[in-house]
């Protein structure tokens, strides 16, 4: 049995370690509360643009547009937005391991936040060319303005013809408890990468008009489509970084306190037991003096 | 008679979704009235101010660059602002036109840095419009 001195020392190390999960549980918690309105008050607009973005798929083969039509594909970026710190559960894990499944030779990745990077940095890699063609930063209040830089990025090499199409992966935010991984592929836009999976809706009955001409709108549409898209990925993955922390520290902090409780227990019954054998040894001695 | 479903969204949310009974929108092309059973079209709108009509009623909006798709019995206009009249404050926007005003004048901005304070202008003088025009006398 520990000494109670040890005991008493390792009930301290464990509240201590208790008062900063909990300090960071709050602010996680407030930061959460502020990233997941950022993302949900975006839903409605991203959807709508979405939308109309969806509505113009089916006229693709007329309008001609490179970012509508789809080309052999030689090589592939993917978008990656984890977190740049770590302490937040699982949440960068789910969305690696899915992307080290379909990690190919063909795909080059483009980094935003720390973690994004140096988990890329130590995919196997076959060709010797770098894997990572670019990294950004995150911050927790990007703006659509710093946001739009990746995008441009990304538009650029895709017209240069230096990549033929751009997937994302980022943590989609569902609710405080659940966060779920999502890499879908975003240019060229086709059908599959806007409907996700759901019926796509019923082809719009006249074909549309535009306004300007339907190569101004979608030059300017498009692109704007893709910024925003990617805007709101990161203010998607953050909520979620900021839920999926907030949750991790809170079970750290309650297993903290359940371990202060059985140490506790343990330092009682120690305790218990010097003092009565420390009776006994004084009884002890009183009757062999008498 | 029909009506149209007017629904107006920007990043910050849904700003307006009911009824009206005609819409005049700032497209690229000039301002444009829309009725029910309008002619599909998607356009692109700039900044300037939106009305909608209802019965004897008059909604005043400010609303940014973004982009309006219109069907017979809806329009969905996505905007990076929408303003309702009231919500304009007047001071605070000619100030801001003042400020963007120097900055295009004076300093060197680099071409991202000009196309945002540019799109600041435009958005400002928006409101302002709205805001002088319908002004109680």
């Amino acid at each position: 049995m520990a000494s109670t001195r040890e005991i008493r020392r390792r009930i301290r190390s464990v509240k201590n370690t208790a008062q900063i999960t909990k300090a960071m549980q709050m602010v996680a918690a407030s930061k959460m509360r502020r990233a997941q309105l950022r993302a949900l008050e975006g839903r409605p607009y991203h959807k709508l643009l979405e939308e109309i973005a969806q509505s113009l798929v089916p006229q693709a083969g007329q309008l001609r547009h490179p970012l509508l039509n789809p080309r052999p594909v030689r090589r592939r970026a993917v978008l990656v937005i984890a977190t740049d710190k770590g302490l937040c559960g699982s949440l960068n894990t789910n969305l690696f391991r899915e992307l080290f499944r379909r990690h190919g030779n063909d795909r080059v990745y483009v980094s935003v936040g720390r973690k994004a990077r140096s988990f890329l940095a130590s995919l196997p890699n076959s060709t010797g060319a770098t894997l990572l063609a670019a990294d950004f930063e995150l911050r927790d209040n990007l703006t659509f303005r710093e946001s739009k830089r990746i995008s441009r990025f990304l538009l650029d090499k895709f017209s240069s013809g230096e990549i033929d199409a751009i997937e994302i992966a980022h943590s989609h935010f569902v609710n405080a408890l659940v966060q779920t991984t999502e890499i879908r592929p975003l240019i060229p836009l086709a059908p599959e990468s806007l409907s996700q999976g759901q019926p796509a809706a019923a082809a719009p009955e006249v074909p549309d008009n535009f306004e300007p001409s339907p190569e101004e709108l979608l030059d300017a549409l498009l692109p704007f489509f893709v910024d925003w898209n990617i805007y709101q990925a990161i203010l998607d993955s953050l909520a979620s970084e900021h839920s999926a922390r907030m949750i991790a520290m809170k079970n750290a902090t309650e297993n903290a306190k359940q371990l202060v409780g059985d140490l506790t227990l343990e330092y009682n019954r120690a305790r218990q037991e010097g003092i009565t054998r420390e009776i006994l040894e004084i009884a002890t001695a009183q009757i062999a003096l008498e | 008679m029909s009506q149209l479903q007017v629904h107006i969204v920007t990043p910050e949310g849904v700003r307006f979704a009911q009824d009206a009974d005609m819409v005049t929108l700032p497209g690229v092309e000039g301002e444009m009235g829309v009725f029910p059973n309008h002619e599909p079209l998607i356009t692109r709108i700039v900044p300037g101010e939106l009305v909608l009509q209802t019965g004897e009623e008059r909604k005043v909006l400010a609303v940014g660059e973004g982009f309006a798709r219109i069907s017979a019995e809806r329009v969905v206009l996505l905007s990076d602002m929408a303003l309702y009249e009231e919500e304009i404050e007047e001071a605070k926007v000619a100030e801001a036109v003042e400020r963007a005003q120097q900055a295009l004048r004076q300093k060197e901005l680099g071409e991202e840095e000009q196309a945002a304070t540019a799109a600041l202008l435009a958005r400002s003088l928006a409101q302002l419009k709205v805001k002088r025009r319908h002004r109680p006398a």
